[in-house]
């Protein structure tokens, strides 16, 4: 199976005044389409910083990024986010909802961008809406909304491009325990049917042992990489 | 990619802001009002001038002399048109005798005729036809009004009394400024002769109104009457040249009041820029989520483009509404200085131009902020991060900004003014204004970071750090409402500054009333009336009228025909009034030469001491020889000395001295200053001279000070109307980027009560900080305008100016006072919000 997305020697630093802090050392990996693959590790390990690299959102110092095929460090960043547009799906810790936009509005950005036929963006965004169980919250501002149904919202704008990779950063780390759970579930569940490759990246050690795979970082390096076998994942 | 969701996304996104946006909006309409009321009011006037051209005139032609017309020019004159009509003009006291109050007077003899265009409006409206055939007067109906006299009472001038048949209030081709030398009175020309006035020393202006026939070629008579001009001395006027005259003189006041629109239009601009910036600032986040699924960084600006714009194009169209309706507002204000009836249209021309520059401006001020939202990063997603927008620009794209912006200044002032250089110095000094605005507020800031001593109140060390902590107002305070204030209080500076100048009530020393066109045998008897009162003259000077024959022994003729001559015309055939006596008054220094006081030998030429003002105009330097025609006599001089004399004393100056021993037998008549200590005396002095001596005219001090401080009030109520909007606008931005700011103050005040502040406590932090804006807005503002006051005295009205503290005090005071209520407004709604409402919302 091929790889959808290949990190080769990827190293980002940051230049503190004269010193230079190595957040990301050199590290490689592949993961192929349709897994799930958790990356965790200590705060302040680069976990963020490297998501940030693989989505496209940031230039590593060296190295690369091949998603879905396309080398990353040529592209402009105009190209770089209709890559993004096209392919990828966000989930983000502190939901990043627009908030003068309703929740139906948020959902529909991602396809609306591409200039497609606003009644079946429309359609098709009350049917994501409702299978993250907001059918009827659609015209409430995010300010409207408790933190839970915000980052629902925000599922269901990750998914509506049917993007082939969705990366979440700490998806649940703002919620309590039974809203992360519920917030979990429906990313676990939307991933599966619409046959998307998930990164997510966690302290919930619970969280991460749903994935297929788990990278440990620390230091910027990678620390340990386990794939699992997938009889346990599916249960 | 889609351009219709940019459209979309700027439509949505603009929803729960609109109210926001509105306020950045009101400062492009005001702006833009400005300048549409200003514009169409222009072409409004350039309208009615041409189409009233005629009744400018009143005549198509106008010749006049201070002496009887020449049969060869009367002749030539006859052969042009048969329709004419004759006029005599000359300022006489008159004398009310229902009231017994005396006034100097524009007195008119009037033949039928004139105006063959328009019509001299009276009331009753049917006494400009009939009060020639009835023997009476009409007068202006203000000193009617003020005497509490109609139509019906009567006016005496020099010994005739006419019955007054109407008030005058319009005569074609003069406005009602013309009053300020004096009430006109308009009297029939038959019998004139009979008033006295005609051979007793007052000056008269012969004037000759004609009609062209049909066919005629203005420019022929024109370039004919040029002609004969050099050798004949008169002055004519034609419709064309007097068109040209009166739309110079409008147009230049309406570009002075274009600029002050226009600098409210830039305060509107920058107003635009500050809150845009403020804006963009809180749509950081929004504008990485939507780069972050996809959109481009074109995509992201065209957003918040289009919202600028079309908010530039609402507030520019609201703006011009607004305009068009302050239009109709304008010309009551000006009409009383305007020759012609402003006709009122609706000017599409200048509608369009507000349109347009009200969106230019939006967009080129917004484009500052705009151009940042380009280089924020889906980065920002991952980790919020306090971005400083402006640092996020190369230094070229700023620099090319400024460009842009200062281009756009120029252009539009140089459209204005018609005058690139006149448009360069403005924008230049503007700019000057602005940087130092700008540096005093990095000092505030600055300062107020380094120095506030800990151990002063909380709420003083809060109040004072709101000054730089982020998303402050320091800066957008300071330049908005610091620039609006230069810009007013410049003009009320200067307006004081004029006023002083010609002040001398107060000055118990000075004489308040002089006494002209005193006759040699009625001077006794004037100064006897004057001793009989009680008063003092303070001076009793002779005159003698004379022009000069030659100068350096070239005759006056020769030199006129001279074309590449440095002597002025006016300087070389004015008539001179000159006295003699054997010193120098306290108003004139020596300034070159020896003033010499007394001659007996008239066999050599006389010396005289000269005005150091009217060298130049002929041409003359001390030594020069001068050979002065006394009414038929030549005498010969030379000038011994030259004085600077002060001309803005009301006393009798002149521009040539003789000294005592050769003018006394000459024909002469005498000027009389005295001091009367009230307004009472003066009139009861005025009233039993002009019974006495009528052709004796009487200048009162006081009341010139009266209308001409009159006269500039209407003036500066005009401009002030005008600055207005440039307040108007900077309170408007004020309040604009208060409210800006105004969801983090409320959560930073339900933070403090959360934890405990009084509401008092919190009340007043906030007082503290406007407080403190204020004082120092209106401060930088009050000193910049002294600066400009200073250099406008000094380089343009050359006077030394001290500028007036009661009124810089007052006016602190009420800035200060404006500040703090909008900062309080502002706020308001504080201590209702409950907290949690606060807290959670992120828009308000
Ligand atoms: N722009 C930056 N400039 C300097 N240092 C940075 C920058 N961004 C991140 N860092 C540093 O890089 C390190 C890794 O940050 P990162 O956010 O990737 O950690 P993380 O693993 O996501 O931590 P957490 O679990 O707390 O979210 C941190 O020490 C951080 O201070
Ligand atoms: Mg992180």
């Amino acid at each position: 199976m091929s790889n959808i997305l290949q990190v080769n020697n990827l190293t980002r630093e940051f230049k503190s005044g004269s010193k230079i802090l190595t957040v990301v050392n050199d590290i490689s990996f592949g993961i192929e389409e349709g897994t799930s693959c958790a990356i965790v590790g200590p705060s302040g390990s680069g976990k963020t910083t490297l998501l940030g690299l693989c989505a496209g959102l940031d230039r590593p110092s060296s190295g690369e990024v091949i998603l879905q095929n396309i080398k990353l460090n040529p592209l402009s960043e105009d190209e770089r986010a209709s890559v993004r547009n096209k392919h990828v799906g966000f989930v983000f810790q502190t939901f990043q909802l627009v908030p003068t936009l309703t929740a139906l509005e948020n959902v529909m950005v991602p396809l609306e961008l591409r200039g497609e036929a606003t009644k079946d963006v429309r359609k098709r965004a009350v049917q994501l809406l409702e299978e993250v169980g907001l059918g009827d919250r659609t015209h409430h501002y995010p300010t409207q909304l408790s933190g839970g149904e915000q980052q629902r919202v925000a599922i269901a704008r990750a998914f509506i491009n049917e993007p082939k990779i969705l990366f979440a950063d700490e998806p649940t780390g703002n919620l309590d325990t039974e809203t992360g759970d519920h917030v979990e579930e429906l990313i676990f569940d939307l991933n599966q049917k619409e046959h998307t490759t998930l990164i997510l990246v966690t302290h919930d050690l619970e969280l991460a042992e749903k994935c297929d795979r788990i990278i440990k970082i620390k230091n910027g390096l990678v620390d340990s990489d386990i794939t699992k076998e997938k009889a346990s994942v599916t249960k | 990619m889609s351009w219709s969701w940019v459209f979309k996304m700027a439509w949505r996104d603009s929803r729960s802001n609109r109210r926001k946006l509105f306020l950045y909006m009101a400062a492009i309409i005001v702006g833009v009002a400005a300048q549409v009321a200003i514009t169409s009011f222009r072409e409004n006037l350039n309208k009615s001038i041409s189409d009233q051209s005629k009744e400018l005139l009143g005549a198509d032609l106008e010749v006049e002399r201070n002496a009887p017309f020449q049969p060869e020019l009367l002749a030539y004159l006859d052969s042009i048109s048969s329709e004419q009509s004759k006029m005599l003009a000359f300022s006489s006291m008159v004398l009310f005798p229902e009231t017994g109050t005396t006034r100097l007077s524009q007195i008119s003899a009037m033949e039928d005729g004139f105006p063959f265009y328009g019509h001299i409006q009276t009331n009753p409206a049917e006494a400009s036809d009939t009060y020639l055939d009835e023997f009476g007067a009409l007068v202006d109906e203000a000193i009617l009004l003020q005497l509490g006299l109609s139509p019906g009472d009567s006016v005496k001038v020099g010994y005739v009394t006419y019955p007054i048949i109407g008030a005058i209030q319009d005569i074609p081709g003069q406005s009602m400024a013309t009053s300020v030398f004096g009430p006109r009175v308009l009297i029939p020309l038959k019998d004139v002769e009979n008033t006295g006035l005609l051979e007793r020393g007052s000056r008269l202006e012969h004037k000759l109104y004609l009609t062209y026939p049909e066919g005629t070629e203005p420019k022929v008579i024109e370039e004919r009457l040029d002609a004969m001009n050099d050798s004949l001395d008169f002055r004519f006027d034609d419709i064309a040249e007097r068109q040209q005259e009166v739309g110079e003189a409008v147009s230049n006041l309406a570009s002075f009041l274009n600029l002050i629109g226009f600098i409210a239009l830039l305060l509107g601009g920058i107003g635009i820029a500050s809150s845009i910036f403020v804006y963009i600032r809180q749509k950081i986040a929004t504008v990485a989520v939507l780069r972050c699924v996809g959109a481009s960084s074109r995509q992201a600006m065209a957003i918040y483009l289009i919202q600028a714009g079309s908010m530039g194009f609402i507030g520019a169209a609201l703006g011009a509404l607004l305009g068009a309706l302050v239009q109709l507002y304008l010309p009551v204000l000006v009409q009383d200085f305007i020759p012609v009836d402003i006709e009122l249209f609706i000017s599409w021309t200048s509608i369009f131009t507000g349109l347009f520059t009200g969106v230019l401006i939006s967009i080129v001020f917004a484009l500052f902020p705009l151009m940042a939202i380009r280089k924020i990063s889906p980065l920002f997603t991952l980790r919020s991060a306090e971005v400083n927008l402006s640092k996020l620009m190369s230094l070229l794209t700023r620099v090319i900004l400024y460009g842009v912006i200062t281009l756009a200044v120029t252009g539009y002032a140089w459209i204005m003014l018609g005058e690139l250089i006149a448009a360069i110095i403005f924008t230049f000094g503007l700019g000057v204004c602005l940087l130092l605005l700008a540096g005093f507020s990095v000092l505030v800031m600055k300062g107020a970071r380094k120095f506030i001593p800990i151990g002063w109140s909380y709420e003083w060390r809060q109040g004072l750090s709101n000054l730089y902590r982020p998303n402050n107002q320091t800066s957008t305070l300071l330049l908005t409402f610091g620039l609006g204030v230069t810009l007013i209080s410049s003009l009320y500076l200067s307006q004081d500054m004029l006023l002083s100048t010609i002040d001398f009530e107060g000055q118990d020393d000075l004489p308040n009333l002089a006494l002209f066109d005193i006759q040699y045998d009625q001077n006794d008897g004037v100064n006897k009336i004057i001793r009989d009162n009680g008063l003092e003259i303070i001076q009793n000077v002779p005159i003698v009228t004379m022009r000069i024959q030659s100068v350096k022994n070239i005759s006056v003729d020769k030199i006129l025909q001279d074309t590449s001559r440095a002597a002025r015309r006016w300087a070389l055939t004015r008539e001179y009034r000159s006295t003699y006596r054997d010193s120098l008054v306290d108003t004139e220094t020596l300034e070159e030469g020896e003033f010499i006081g007394s001659v007996s030998d008239l066999s050599v030429p006389v010396p005289i001491s000269m005005s150091s003002d009217l060298l130049e105009d002929l041409n003359v330097a001390l030594g020069d020889t001068i050979v002065w025609d006394i009414q038929g006599i030549p005498i010969s001089s030379y000038i011994s000395s030259t004085r600077t004399v002060n001309w803005q004393t009301p006393q009798p100056n002149f521009f040539v001295v003789f000294p005592t021993g050769v003018l006394e037998p000459a024909p002469q008549f005498f000027a009389t200053t005295l001091n009367t200590p009230s307004k009472e005396s003066s009139l009861d002095i005025q009233q039993q001279i002009v019974q006495a001596y009528p052709n004796v005219s009487a200048i009162d001090v006081g009341q010139i000070i009266n209308t001409v401080r009159e006269f500039l009030g209407r003036i500066t109520f005009v401009i002030q109307f005008i600055g207005l909007f440039s307040i108007i606008t900077g309170l408007i931005v004020l309040a604009g980027s208060a409210t800006t700011s105004r969801y983090q103050r409320i959560r930073e005040a339900v933070l403090l009560r959360t934890l405990g502040a009084k509401q008092r406590q919190v009340v007043r932090i906030q007082v503290i900080e406007y407080v403190f804006l204020g004082i120092l807005a209106s401060l930088i503002g009050l000193t910049l305008s002294v600066g400009t006051s200073v250099l406008l005295g000094k380089f343009y009205f050359e006077i030394d100016f001290t500028p007036g503290f009661t009124i810089l005090a007052t006016e602190v005071v009420l800035l200060v006072l404006l500040v703090l209520t909008i900062g309080l407004l502002n706020t308001r709604g504080i201590h209702k919000k409950p907290p949690l409402e606060v807290l959670r919302a992120e828009n308000i």
